[in-house]
């Protein structure tokens, strides 16, 4: 029964191999990997098999390009042999350690290794779909092998000419027997995309569901221009000042004083072209306001929305509605306030501000903790386990520039003093994931204050078990309306 | 360079603070737009006559227009049309009729004229220009009229050699076209392929080499395979990524609102409350009647809210879960009734009469924001085949706008009652629906606009229009 996900449309049951084609140095790695953050931080399990690596594995010591030859049937023995081994992975991890997406990271620039891939495919029912990177401009692929290829640990002894020498004689072995995908005749009945110059052009061909269609559009979106992405939150609030989370209010005056640092930073950093965003909340408008430019409000950079908790503290949360507290503290991601959102559903609600953001070059983000965790985590691959907890705290910009296949982050801290807002994990022992949390849309949240608790109505319990996925730990009780079924079970998160 | 901020005020209507300056608000910043760009962007369409053309620009416009994004079509046939009133046969269209030439040269000058008043003075942003274009010629002069105006072109090619696909195009709407009007079926075909004839000696379509510096998708074979060239920006961007989620084969979308609730009963708006008796039995009628149906392949889903859930358990079959179709969050209103929200909110209530698409909740939303939140849950419907939404008042209007290309004035009056069903199927150009009542008495929850919207109003003249409740 598909009554599981949350929020978002079911993906098929159908696992997905995504395989990459295309010369050396033609950005394959660097797709897969960028593609599988963007996949996992959606909320997809995906992995990439680079091939690379399970060669270097196999072959210790990488001597010269000669590895490479056609005519060296010695090493075209391992590497098919490699090959196989990375497919073993993949179906073990699409069948059987729950992953939903499989990209391997390979040349695969002949017909006949793709033949294989998709034989693969059917027997084992994943769904394949090509990526193709095709790119004829010299500088690109120079450019290409200077950040990637000569630090690599095949040319760990080497100096970078050399280096560089080699890889471009590594790039000749494949080129006579690359057989492109061809979508006239021979690939026409094949999903697949073929990215050419760098995403100046695109064919697509078959597109076969939801995830290959949202896989298209942000390779679309994606870019190699260098540029700098600045996150940060509003200044210091009232709020932030009382402890108390949520709400709509304005700068303290420290916080008014980080706007003015914040302006001056930001005039120092001699950007040519600066986007400002903002969400619709006063505290990062106020912030934007200092800076003197034209400044974007985004409804999706809101802070995460504590439903019945809004503009609480800790303190009186725990108090008032202990259970939820506890709840939160043991599942942060999933937790959803009653009324309010979770990390979950801010990852979806930041999806389009993440795409948007991969087609700017310049931009400054001023938002809240909870949306800066998140798109944190999208640029530093950061798990859900970890996202809820990283640390973002009051006046101070995080610098970050796309390097090589990541991201390189710089912190700098303003020299405005602010309260401290992040609270820890706390030392727990339980089992994390999103059917052992159950949230419904309830206004009434899960300890309600009456005295005595309403019985279930029997039959739909018992209906309720034979149809929905088991639930540990979790304490239900009976909404405040007289008569009315329980149907906790039923809204899974 | 930090001047002293300005200070902030809150709109009242749709809540969004922007700077002003001696109370009143200043025109700065603007709130987060689909198309951020200044410049307006010409979509201009390629392709042989019956190749969707006017599909894709009707069904673009549509789209655009409910993100919130003015598009307007401007077909160069009907300016045609306009120009010679009676069609006599496809000789009009022979490449060497000098006559037909200059007037259809004279057309596409005309309709490009409407285009620069609609995106220059109209306040216009996109700006769709339909017509066959299959000329470099024709395409240099459209291109030319661009850059003097400063609009962004982006080309919309169709590319279609399947017969069967073409004769069915022919058969749904050119038969019954204005030029048709007195020709049986076969002699209307006849000429029609004639027509296209004229057309394909000198089509030229756009090139991968002489082409490469232009901004385009090529749409071929009803969408099995795509090339895009260029995108420039976010609103390209997005209209490719539509025009790679549609598909035109048959199936039908079924809307309808959860069983009546118990606050519903009550008057009250918001809330998750579970089903009424009522809505329980409707739940059952809606599981009759989909089964009676026989549907083949029907995907179910409902938002996160108890009673769209209740609802479709009743069904029996699988169904999903969407927080983007819970109901629109009124705030600090939530499960109030409307008499509640006079008493402790009149202002607010007043403001929401002005202008309900854009007035927004206290710490809640609006339909623009619904709008927003629900356009991965259209992009999705129209991945989808036959699908069964079971969601709520608000957000069934705003889907309902969509599919019937509704504007934002209309929108949030929409008559959406509970326990109907309605059926949507793609016709021609447009979509048919069909209204089911599945016979199971509810209580009514449309407020129609009253006549008094002024702040001052009085409490009777505020809920003139309330329905009967409880």
């Amino acid at each position: 029964m598909s009554k599981r996900r949350a929020g978002g449309p079911y993906f098929t049951n159908s696992p997905t191999v995504i395989v990459m084609v295309g010369l050396p140095a033609r950005g394959k790695t660097y797709i897969s990997k960028k593609l599988t953050r963007y996949l996992n931080w959606t909320g997809v399990p995906t992995k990439v098999f680079n091939v690379g690596e399970y060669r270097r594995e196999a072959v210790k010591q990488y001597s010269s390009y000669d590895f490479f030859r056609p005519d060296n049937q010695e090493a075209m023995k391992i590497r098919k042999q490699c090959a196989l081994s990375a497919l073993t992975d993949v179906k073990s991890y699409l069948l059987e350690e729950g992953g939903q997406v499989a990209v391997f990271d390979a040349t695969n620039t002949t017909r006949d290794r793709r033949e294989m891939i998709l034989n693969f495919g059917k027997e084992n029912g994943f769904k394949v779909f090509f990526i193709e990177s095709v790119c004829e401009d010299p500088n690109v692929v120079a450019t290409n092998i200077m950040e990637v290829k000569v630090s690599c640990p095949d040319y760990k002894d080497c100096n970078k000419t050399d280096a560089m020498e080699d890889f471009l004689k590594r790039i000749e072995c494949y080129r006579a027997s690359y057989q492109p995908l061809d979508p006239d005749n021979y690939d026409r009945d094949i999903s697949f995309i073929k990215v050419i110059d760098v995403g100046r052009r695109f064919l697509v061909n078959r597109i076969q569901d939801y995830i290959q269609s949202k896989i298209v559009y942000y390779l679309m979106n994606i870019h190699v221009q260098p540029r700098t992405i600045y996150l940060c939150r509003h200044g210091e609030s009232e709020h932030n000042v009382l402890g108390q989370i949520g709400g709509d209010s304005g700068l303290s005056s420290r916080g008014k004083k980080f706007s003015g640092a914040l302006s001056r930073f930001m005039e120092e950093q001699n950007l040519k072209n600066l986007k400002v965003w903002t969400s619709q909340l006063k505290r990062t408008i106020q912030t934007a306001e200092t800076l003197s430019m034209p400044y974007e409000q985004w409804k999706a950079l809101n802070e995460i929305d504590a439903g019945i908790c809004e503009e609480m503290t800790y303190e009186q949360i725990k108090e008032r509605y202990p259970e939820e507290f506890a709840l939160r503290d043991q599942d942060k991601y999933y937790y959803r306030y009653p009324t309010g959102e979770s990390y979950q559903d801010l990852v979806q609600r930041l999806e389009p501000v993440i795409m948007e953001l991969e087609r700017q070059e310049n931009v400054l983000v001023i938002c809240h903790q909870a949306v800066m965790r998140c798109l944190l985590a999208y640029f530093l691959d950061k798990s859900a386990d970890e996202m809820p907890y990283l640390k973002c705290p009051l006046h101070t910009v995080l610098k970050l520039t796309p390097v090589a296949y990541g991201c390189k982050v710089e912190s700098i801290y303003l020299n405005v003093e602010a309260v401290n807002t992040h609270r820890e994990r706390p030392e727990q022992d339980v089992k994390r994931g999103p059917s052992t949390l159950m949230r419904r849309n309830s206004v009434t949240p899960l300890a309600s204050p009456e005295p005595t608790k309403k019985p279930r109505i029997k039959s739909l319990d018992d209906h309720m078990a034979s149809t929905s996925t088991s639930l540990s730990g979790f304490a239900a009780s009976d909404i405040s309306t007289a008569g009315q079924p329980l149907l906790g079970k039923a809204c899974l998160t | 360079m930090a001047a002293s901020p300005r200070e902030l005020t809150q709109n009242p209507l749709k809540k969004i603070w922007m700077p002003c300056k001696n109370g009143h608000p200043e025109r700065h910043i603007s709130q987060r737009r689909v198309c951020m760009t200044n410049c307006p962007t010409l979509i201009v369409t390629v392709g042989l006559p019956a190749r969707g053309k006017t599909y894709i620009s009707k069904k673009l416009t549509r789209y655009l227009n409910w993100i919130g994004v003015p598009t307007k079509e401007f077909n160069v046939g009907q300016y045609r049309r306009r120009c010679v009133k009676i069609y006599k046969s496809f000789e009009f269209f022979s490449p060497d009729n000098e006559e037909g030439l200059k007037i259809r040269k004279q057309c596409a000058s005309t309709a490009l004229n409407d285009v620069q008043q609609y995106l220059s003075s109209e306040g216009g942003q996109v700006a769709v220009f339909d017509a066959t274009n299959t000329t470099r010629e024709r395409r240099n002069v459209i291109i030319k009229f661009a850059d003097q105006n400063g609009y962004k072109v982006f080309f919309v090619e169709s590319i279609c050699e399947d017969p069967d696909v073409i004769n069915a195009n022919i058969v749904q709407v050119k038969l019954g076209s204005p030029d048709y009007a007195d020709c049986n079926t076969d002699e209307a075909v006849e000429d029609f392929m004639k027509r296209i004839k004229c057309y394909e000696n000198s089509y030229e379509t756009l090139d991968e080499v002489l082409d490469k510096d232009l901004s385009y998708i090529k749409v071929m074979d009803v969408g099995q395979r795509y090339l895009v060239n260029r995108v420039m920006d976010h609103i390209q961007s997005r209209i490719v990524y539509y025009l790679m989620n549609i598909h035109i084969t048959p199936r039908s979308i079924y809307l309808c609102r959860h069983g009546e609730s118990d606050l519903n009963i009550k008057g009250k708006i918001g809330g998750d409350s579970g089903l009424s008796e009522r809505g329980k039995k409707f739940a059952r009628h809606l599981g009759d009647f989909i089964h009676e149906q026989n549907i083949k392949d029907l995907k179910v889903w409902t938002s996160q809210m108890k009673r769209t859930i209740q609802t479709a358990e009743a069904l029996g079959v699988p169904y999903e879960q969407w927080k983007a179709l819970n109901e629109i969050d009124a705030g600090v209103c939530e499960e109030m009734s409307y008499e509640e929200i006079q008493e402790h909110y009149p202002l607010e209530f007043a403001l929401r009469d002005q202008d309900k698409y854009r007035y927004r909740y206290p710490k809640g939303e609006s339909y623009e924001d619904l709008v927003q939140r629900l356009e991965p849950v259209i992009m999705e419907l129209e991945r989808q085949e036959n699908v069964l939404v079971i969601c709520h008042q608000a957000v069934m209007r705003c889907l309902l706008a969509y599919f019937l290309d509704k504007s934002a004035e209309e929108l949030p009056y929409l008559k959406c009652p509970l326990h109907t069903v309605l059926k949507l199927t793609p016709v021609a150009y447009g979509c048919k629906v069909e209204s089911i009542s599945l016979k199971v008495e509810a209580v009514n929850t449309h407020r129609e606009r009253p006549e008094n919207v002024t702040v001052n109003r009085s409490r009777e003249e505020a809920l003139q229009t309330v329905p009967s409740h409880l």
